[in-house]
């Protein structure tokens, strides 16, 4: 057997499909009967439908994700459910499927309970909305497409569920269409995104074309065919539990060392002999069928990797694997050592491509992976770079980093609920999510790994730096998204797959805490408002250019005691994202910035240390501009003596979210310590780590060169540093902000002797001005100039080829009138006149008929006579 | 009795030919209906002189005879039917002239 490889194990399981069904149903009663109920029955039905198709969608998740996936052994945490195949052309072949590992696993729970947790904060939020039914039957179908997203087992899913969340997004901040600002921002951000998807569209073929053109399974030697096959390929042990330590005694402090680390712990403590793997993969399926979900035709030890299977007669998977009855079989789990078909060549699944990429051969070289890595395109250029780039810019659309970043802010013209599900918690973590699903193809490329930490960390501190500046509540916040995802490609982006993740996580929890909150806080606002409105704008509001505006911070102050719920919560997820101990963000941020700090598998070396000096101060931002909105907001003294009389605190459905998500901020930091202990000073694996590791651990030993080996000074030198630099951030917003009416006086002196900077950043770098001026007034001259070849030249060579076609035509009409008619009529009328002579022969006349024949027989007598036989 | 050549076969073939002859010329020539049947029953009378003769000097038996007994049969029903056509012909047209009958050829 020349080929070995670490093949992703795998368990059936039947009804994954329904954690997406659900709010897809949801959508689609709301979206297509949703104003017939709304206008029958009112909007209770409406919001039934809605937050009961995801409450019962978070719950199939959390049975998967708690019942299914977390009881297995770690490297089969893998469940797979091929629903049916969607497309089989030549060498794509597409199954409609759904996979969830750790990563998907995780990634499904946040979204189906965050996405239901705003479920029920939008029916306190909208409660006046006319359109109720439209917004929900739109939220329930951006959970649809997220989780399609986050579970499809393929490009071609995941690129649905990618543009399904683009749509939803766009018909969600445009959802007061009404307003043409707001439509027009739902616009900006479609667009924006549609170049990211154009660059995952990129990706994804140069991917499949990458992958072509490979491989025969001569023993020994693979020669190039035009389509994949299956090789027999001896499964080796997951990499996971290769540097098989129990976590406590490792030699030396190992935690910090490298990449997704090594620990795996049952797998790797009950050893790999074949008769414990058996015994435990016996008990694996018998676990299985007795949870009913899974079932099984034979009893199949790992003895019989694969027997033939069948659904229904059609046959599933590729590589002699089928499916046998109406219920899907649970796969044997195959034994270390065995034998096993795997796929080479062109796919579009996660798990072929990663699987194939992981084959050795006898020396130890990963061949596929070598001929992608190998394979060129246009004058050389690595076909890696494009596939990375592509990937990375269809991220940096969806995830809004630079240079795509600019339609976040503007998204904030949706309802908030929308800005906290969307452009907070979920769908703006697509692109960290989808370089951490692709981890395995990103490792192979140094560059687009370099790339992407990057243009994260500095996507992390620009994005700061305009925060800090912002008056409009929900503006912070946006930036705040924006720098807190370059934190996630940062984290992604040096190796450190799980951090990235983790951070995702926790950012979901207390981002949409953050929006909630000032959601909850503009609800407040808004009959201040209403009541101003009437009232014209009051003379002693100092700094807000428009007292109407219910989002403008200026416009606020002292609302911690109107709304005590609100304000106590917004702080908590205040102190989350400014990384101070105890609550998530310090946890998820220390860790990206040590992993940062200490890679060294950046295409130049120095490049770890830039990213990590971006992100310190980007954190230092991001602790001032937080307390900031947090101290403009909720101390001090309010704008006006009416705050008292109309700002009210949050109907329950709202504030109970908020306590909700607040407090798993705080809980979020168990997964990722010990017990609020960093794993820097207890030197133990977090458990999401440990997690996370086998989705993400598959070609991780090609990337894992540490340049620092764990330095337990350096280390809390860094951690002091960052925990430093987040209460010099907080000190300084409360100097400057603790109260409203010394701001003023600060904020003059800031515009004289700082004016430059301070325009700068107080215009977020004219960016969308750069934009405007180049790629927008760019493409209208593009468009001019092409109206005008239009016209001009395209025209004249359509009317000159019209002219020439004309002439060429009466040429042919000529001949035709001249030539062809007139053989046809010159034939006609011969027979016409023919027919005109030979017609009077037949005179009616008995007489002349006979006078014929008898001359007719004396013709024939004459030449009978001179010819024929008869005289002889 | 040298002078008197005994009557052969040429005799009656030459016989049946000028009979044949004047049936045909009576057919095409003559516009009365019942002259044209006339000269068909000329034509017919030809046919079974010739049948006899042959009958008589050629072939033997009675084959020609019977044959010539058929065609009297058949000329009596030619006849009858080709009176009756003609008869209808009058009623038709008021005359048994076969120039005006000629509205067929339309």
């Amino acid at each position: 057997m020349p080929y070995s490889a670490a093949v992703q194990e795998f368990v059936r399981v039947h009804g994954l499909w329904l954690i997406p069904f659900f709010p897809a149903m949801g959508a689609l009663i709301n979206c297509v009967f949703g104003a017939l109920i709304q206008k029958k029955w009112g909007k209770r039905p409406v919001h039934i439908i809605a937050v009961g198709t995801m409450v019962l969608s978070s719950v199939t998740a959390l049975y998967f994700f708690f019942g299914l996936l977390l009881p297995r052994d770690p490297a089969q945490r893998f469940l797979l459910e091929e629903v049916f195949p969607m497309i089989d052309i030549g060498a794509v072949r597409v199954m409609f499927a759904f996979a969830m590992d750790p990563l998907s696993g995780v990634m499904a729970c946040m979204v189906t309970v965050v996405a239901t947790a705003i479920h029920i904060y939008s029916m306190g939020y909208m409660a006046d909305e006319e359109s109720y039914w439209r917004y929900f039957g739109y939220l329930n179908l951006f959970c649809f497409s997220m989780l399609l997203l986050v579970l499809g087992d393929n490009f071609i899913l995941m690129f649905f569920g990618w543009e399904g969340v683009g749509l939803c997004s766009y018909l969600l901040i445009g959802f007061w269409y009404k307003d043409t600002a707001k439509a027009k921002a739902g616009m900006k951000a479609f667009i924006v995104n549609r170049i990211g998807d154009f660059g995952f569209i990129v990706g994804m073929f140069t991917l499949f074309w990458g992958l072509l053109g490979m491989w025969d399974a001569v023993p020994g030697k693979m020669s190039k065919v035009d389509d994949g096959r299956c090789i027999p390929v001896m499964t080796k042990p997951m990499p996971v539990s290769k540097h098989a330590a129990p976590a406590g005694d490792k030699p030396g402090p190992a935690h910090h060392g490298g990449l997704p680390a090594p620990q795996a712990g049952p797998r790797a403590r009950q050893g790999a002999s074949p008769g414990v793997r058996a015994e435990r993969a016996r008990k694996t399926l018998m676990a299985a069928m007795a949870d009913g979900i899974i079932s099984t035709a034979h009893a199949a030890g790992p003895d019989q990797p694969h027997s033939p299977q069948r659904l229904g007669g059609i046959q599933l998977g590729r590589c002699g694997e089928k499916q046998e009855g109406l219920r899907f079989l649970a796969q044997p789990p195959v034994s270390v050592g065995q034998t096993q078909q795997v796929y080479v060549g062109p796919t579009v699944s996660f798990r072929e491509i990663r699987d194939q990429l992981a084959i050795e051969d006898s020396s130890g070289k990963r061949v596929v992976a070598d001929h992608l890595k190998n394979g060129t395109l246009w004058f050389g250029i690595p076909l890696l770079i494009f596939v990375t780039f592509g990937f990375f810019l269809g991220a940096t659309g969806k995830s809004a980093q630079i240079p795509l970043y600019t339609w976040l802010p503007d998204a904030m013209a949706g309802p908030t609920p929308v800005s906290a599900l969307i452009h907070a918690a979920t769908m703006v973590t697509a692109g960290v999510y989808m370089v951490a699903r692709l981890n395995f193809i990103f490792i192979l490329s140094p560059e687009g790994m370099t790339l992407v930490a990057l243009v994260g960390g500095l996507t992390a501190l620009l994005a700061a730096t305009i925060g800090l500046f912002q008056y409009d509540i929900k503006k912070v916040l946006a930036y705040s998204t924006v720098s807190q995802l370059g934190y996630m490609f940062v984290g992604v982006g040096v190796g450190a797959y799980w951090v990235g993740i983790y951070h995702l996580v926790a950012h979901a929890f207390f981002k949409a805490c953050l929006f909630l909150g000032s959601g909850s806080v503009i609800h407040g606002m808004h009959d201040l408002v209403h009541h101003r409105h009437g009232h014209g704008p009051p003379p002693d509001l100092r700094l807000a250019p428009d007292p109407t505006d219910p989002q403008d911070m200026r416009n606020m102050g002292g609302l911690g005691k109107l709304m005590p719920h609100t304000a106590r919560t917004y702080l908590i997820a205040c102190f989350a994202i400014s990384g101070i101990p105890l609550f998530s963000g310090f946890y998820s941020k220390d860790e990206i910035l040590w992993k940062a700090f200490s890679m060294g598998n950046m295409s130049w070396p120095w490049a770890g240390k830039l990213i990590w000096a971006l992100c310190a101060l980007g954190a230092m931002c991001t602790a001032f501009y937080m307390f900031r909105s947090y101290f403009m907001t909720f101390r001090g003294r309010p704008a006006t003596e009416e705050h008292v009389k109309h700002v009210h605190e949050s109907p329950r459905s709202m504030t109970w979210v908020l306590w909700f998500l607040a407090i798993g901020a705080v809980l979020m930091s168990l997964v990722g310590s010990t017990v609020f202990v960093p794993a820097a000073i207890t030197h133990k694996t977090p458990w999401i780590e440990s997690f996370l590791a086998p989705a993400t651990a598959a070609l991780s030993d090609a990337f894992q060169k540490p340049s620092l080996t764990h330095n337990v000074v350096l280390e809390w030198a860094l951690m002091g540093l960052s925990v430093v630099l987040a209460v010099i951030g907080i000190f300084g917003a409360w100097f400057w902000y603790k109260d409203l009416s010394r701001t003023e006086a600060r904020m003059e002196w800031a515009k004289r002797n700082w004016r430059f900077v301070h325009v700068l950043v107080f215009n977020k770098y004219f960016v969308d001005e750069i934009y405007n001026a180049t790629f927008v007034r760019g493409f209208h001259l593009l468009a001019r100039a092409l109206g005008w070849f239009d016209l001009r030249v395209v025209d004249g060579l359509v009317n000159a080829s019209s002219w020439a076609l004309r002439m060429l035509a009466s040429f042919f009409g000529a001949v035709d009138y001249k030539l062809v008619d007139g053989a046809v009529n010159g034939v006609a009328d011969t027979v016409i006149g023919a027919g005109r002579r030979v017609r009077r022969i037949q005179s009616g006349r008995i007489n002349a008929y006979v006078m014929g024949v008898a001359f007719g027989v004396v013709v024939l007598l004459f030449v009978v006579w001179f010819s024929g036989p008869m005289g002889r | 009795m040298t002078a008197l050549v005994s009557v052969g076969l040429p005799h009656y073939l030459v016989v049946a030919a000028l009979l044949f002859m004047a049936g045909l010329i009576t057919v095409a020539t003559r516009r009365n209906a019942v002259a044209i049947l006339m000269g068909v029953e000329l034509i017919l009378n030809a046919a079974s002189l010739n049948f006899v003769a042959f009958s008589r000097f050629v072939h033997g038996g009675v084959a020609g005879q019977v044959f010539s007994l058929f065609i009297i049969l058949l000329a009596a029903a030619e006849a009858c039917i080709a009176l009756a056509i003609v008869l209808s012909i009058f009623r038709n047209f008021k005359s048994v002239d076969v120039f005006n009958t000629t509205t067929l050829r339309e």
